[in-house]
């Protein structure tokens, strides 16, 4: 048994001993932590390779979105509404992310293209407020403790959902990163065309980790939703949403596994500790110091915080950016050679 | 036709012009610098505040808090670009764009901890021009009208000086203009600047149609990289031109449906303009 | 007499990779001096080095005495270094006189922008016909002649002229090489480099052998010229 493995083990200890000994409050922010983690990594599973999507809060959005309203207009329980989020977010991933990869819209443009998809969908969200109540938010009908509509007012079961939704987020990244589809990805990200040329079925493997990578940032949305229990286009799709996702998961960093987790602890522990101690009386205070330390952590520690810290560790190792983007993408300069 | 429909379509052709100067800025930059900064809606933003305050607040004559706004912008751009672009350029594309998008969260957040929420407006009241039963408003004319301006001022002095040219040069072949004895650096910091300086004259025609708030930069920000792109990023004419179509299709949009979905057209136009022309409109 | 151009024991590297080992030459006030050398000799590196493109690992780099070593490439030219540099460069999307006027960017040669416009065009009338043509439009000698007037807009004591000939048409190579005729002809100190050993050794006084990044062998045209190793070598003779 090595030092990784007793971490491990105390960490799941923690996990295990929490619901009986933090107050409820901490409660539930640990279970926002734990959820947003899992966002984090879902969206890692795509930026981890160079595909850095800022659509991921249309994904998001759809996922918390279509439980809710088939719940509150159809009843239709979650446990199917769920689904149905899923591959709606799963179809669009498919409709958006298969022209792209088709037609080798790359890099800015590819952040870009999934930028616009996140505000369709906010816009639509917005524009639809006879249904969703537009930016008023949406409120589920709630009917109490009931596994049926997957509602629970006691933060305890939300915990455990949380905890296993975590660790299967976690279960995710570890079987791309272990898996033969990792090489293929990464030699994708140096170089398409190359990858292509050695046998890489290219369009597949950046289909797959694409909704694999939607999927979970669906359920995600769900779960989200369904511990909430209110709903705000603003707070769950378009631009702001999705740059909390990326910028969080690359805070943390995307090349390890608690990488994007860290990302979730310590941008959701510092914004909510910067909320307390600043109290109401100085709305954007947090948020403030919460920006200058992005802009900080990207100067400072291009390769995230785990990375930075994995660096210090083993000193020498190469550097590696943050993100590497497709190639062509990095070397495609204006530049005479283009012409 | 529709006088209504008519009248959108002016509004759009006007609306154009405002998103057709800042499509320039960013373009302008992107171009030169190869940075995408996604906050440039939110130095709009500063700007838009600055003349509430000059002007609604402490009574500085209207053209004078114009000017200063301006002049205080095109600063701010080229501070941006000294302390959080320079130290960022030579790393990966993205971590650039994530520098300005750190940067996005900060001024939205520190204009809410300075300013508050609330929606602030400079109280001009500009007349509204009735043309042959067609409501035309008088600000949206004078923003067109100085969009445009703005816009040959630019294209002259892109044209016409060894500074502008050295601009367009440094675009085409960023190694080589070194040993035309351009220094790179202090092009950059004039790019910033002009950036910066189209930003400020953006706020101050917005300022005179919308009340700013500190998350005004996210109703027309991806707008306005959606302009960009769709025109070729880098693409300053494209840029142009593709900011007309998009407020068309705004105005328009907004004509048959609501506002809101009249954007969800327009993203939607874009995301699939993109899949046919991935490299914009006008890529050769 | 001090040389026009001097550099001694100049060492310069791409990373680690290191592409010059203590390269030294001189070229005389209005000489004609050429570097020849195979593929990835590192006759390309000299000239980045020499202009400041790429930093300078060691040694000392002058003109007229005056050290220029570790200056960045913009401040060179205002030493009166101009680079033709390889594979033309120009800027394709502008025109041909825009491409003249950042020649002439530098303060000095600012000043006398009409008077150096004239010159050039003088120089190579074709340009003039084409002046307002995207220089990216043009034939492969026309966009050669058009980066060398460009390189001659600033004015420069030294001119360095990289490959000029590569990639041109046999017939369109004899003029480039008559076109270095006449640049001397004007005054000019020229250091050119090629793979075309037989030419240029037609049109340079002296020439130095660069081989794996150091020089090898130098001396006049007419000793090279009859040196058989560089006859086998490189003349294939």
């Amino acid at each position: 048994m090595n030092l990784n493995h007793v971490l491990w083990a105390v960490g799941l200890a923690i996990l295990i001993a929490l619901p009986f000994l933090a107050p409820p409050y901490f409660l539930h922010l640990v279970i926002q932590i734990l959820i947003w983690a899992f966002i984090y990594t879902a969206w890692s599973l795509m930026g981890r390779f160079g595909f850095v999507s800022f659509g991921h809060g249309a994904f998001l959005g759809v996922g918390a979105y279509v439980p809710a309203l088939l719940w509150n207009y159809y009843g239709l329980t979650p446990w199917l509404g769920i689904p149905l989020g899923v591959a709606g977010a799963v179809l669009l991933a498919i409709v958006v992310g298969y022209p792209c990869f088709r037609r080798r819209v790359v890099g800015h443009y590819f952040a870009l293209v999934t930028l616009a998809l996140s505000q369709v969908v906010l816009l639509s969200l917005v524009a639809a407020r006879d249904i969703t109540g537009g930016s008023l938010g949406f409120t589920q009908k709630a009917v109490g403790h009931s596994w049926y509509a997957l509602q629970f007012p006691e933060k305890g079961y939300f915990y455990v959902i949380a905890v296993l939704l975590w660790l299967a987020g976690l279960a995710a990244w570890r079987s791309i990163d272990r898996g033969i589809g990792r090489e293929a990805l990464e030699a994708i990200s140096e170089d398409e065309d190359a990858a292509a040329a050695v046998g890489i079925d290219v369009m597949r493997q950046k289909m797959r980790v694409t909704i694999v990578s939607a999927a979970l940032t669906a359920v995600g949305g769900a779960i989200y939703g369904q511990y909430v229990m209110y709903l705000n286009p603003e707070t769950v799709s378009g631009i702001a949403v999705s740059l909390q996702i990326v910028f969080a998961a690359i805070a943390g960093g995307v090349y390890s596994l608690l990488g994007p987790s860290v990302g979730s602890l310590l941008t959701l522990s510092l914004t909510e500790g910067l909320r307390v101690w600043f109290g109401t009386d100085y709305i954007g205070a947090a948020n403030t110091i919460y920006g200058i330390l992005l802009v900080l952590c990207i100067i400072f520690m291009p390769q995230g915080i785990v990375g930075s810290l994995q660096g210090m560790r083993r000193r020498g190792a190469i550097a590696k950016p943050l993100v590497t983007l497709d190639r062509q993408s990095a070397t495609r300069r204006p530049s005479s050679a283009a012409q | 036709m529709d006088i209504y429909l008519l009248e959108a379509i002016i509004n759009g052709i006007l609306l154009g012009g405002v998103l057709a100067l800042l499509a320039l800025g960013l373009n302008l930059i992107f171009g030169v610098i190869d940075v995408v900064w996604i906050c440039y809606a939110d130095i709009v933003m500063c700007g838009m505040y600055a003349i509430f305050f000059l002007y609604a607040q402490y009574h500085v004559p209207l053209p004078l808090a114009f000017l200063i706004a301006i002049i205080g912008i095109a600063a701010l751009g080229i501070l941006v670009h000294l302390f959080i672009i320079a130290p960022v350029l030579d790393s990966a594309p993205i971590n650039q764009l994530l520098a300005t998008g750190g940067l996005l969260f900060f001024l939205q957040s520190f204009a809410t901890l300075l300013f508050g929420t609330d929606f602030r407006n400079i109280g001009v009241r500009l007349p509204v021009l009735e043309v042959a039963t067609i409501y035309v408003s008088f600000a949206r004319l004078i923003a067109f009208a100085v969009a445009l301006i703005g816009a040959v001022a630019l294209y002259v002095f892109l044209k016409r000086t060894y500074i502008g040219t050295a601009i367009r040069a440094i675009s085409q072949d960023r190694e080589i203009v070194g040993l035309m004895g351009v220094d790179q650096r202090r092009i950059y910091l004039v790019v910033s600047g002009i950036g910066g300086a189209l930003a400020g004259l953006a706020a101050c025609l917005l300022a005179l149609q919308y009340d700013v708030h500190p998350f005004i930069g996210n109703t027309f920000g991806p707008v306005i990289f959606m302009i960009c792109v769709l025109g070729g990023l880098g693409n300053m004419i494209g840029g142009f031109i593709a900011a007309f179509v998009i407020s068309q299709i705004i105005a328009i949009g907004g004509y048959y449906s609501s506002t809101e979905l009249s954007y969800v057209f327009a993203f939607t136009f874009f995301i699939v303009l993109m899949f046919i022309r991935p490299r914009g409109l006008f890529a050769p | 007499m001090t040389p026009m151009l001097s550099l001694a024991t100049v060492s310069a590297a791409y990373g680690s990779f290191q592409a010059l080992f203590g390269v030294s030459l001189d070229v005389a006030r209005g000489e004609a001096v050429g570097v020849i050398g195979p593929n990835g000799a590192g006759k390309t590196t000299l000239m980045r080095v020499i202009s400041g493109i790429l930093p300078m690992r060691d040694g000392t780099m002058s003109i007229e005495g005056r050290e220029i070593g570790g200056l960045p490439a913009h401040r060179v030219v205002e030493q009166g270094i101009a680079h033709v540099p390889e594979n033309r460069r120009l800027f394709p999307r502008l025109s041909v006189e825009e491409n003249l006027r950042i020649g002439a960017f530098i303060p000095s040669a600012r000043a006398r922008f009409a008077e150096q416009l004239d010159w050039v065009y003088q120089l190579f009338p074709r340009l003039k016909e084409r002046r307002g043509q995207p220089a990216g439009t043009m034939s492969g000698g026309e966009q050669q002649m058009c980066a060398i007037a460009r390189a001659l807009m600033s004015k420069p004591k030294v001119l360095l002229m990289d490959e000029p000939s590569a990639g041109l048409a046999p017939i369109v190579v004899q003029q480039v090489f008559e076109l270095v005729h006449r640049i001397r002809a004007e005054g000019l100190t020229v250091l050119i480099v090629e793979q075309n050993v037989q030419q240029v050794l037609d049109v340079v006084d002296r020439a130095y052998l660069l081989e794996v990044g150091a020089i090898k062998l130098s001396g006049t045209a007419a000793e090279l010229k009859g040196n058989s190793f560089i006859r086998e070598a490189y003349m294939g003779l």
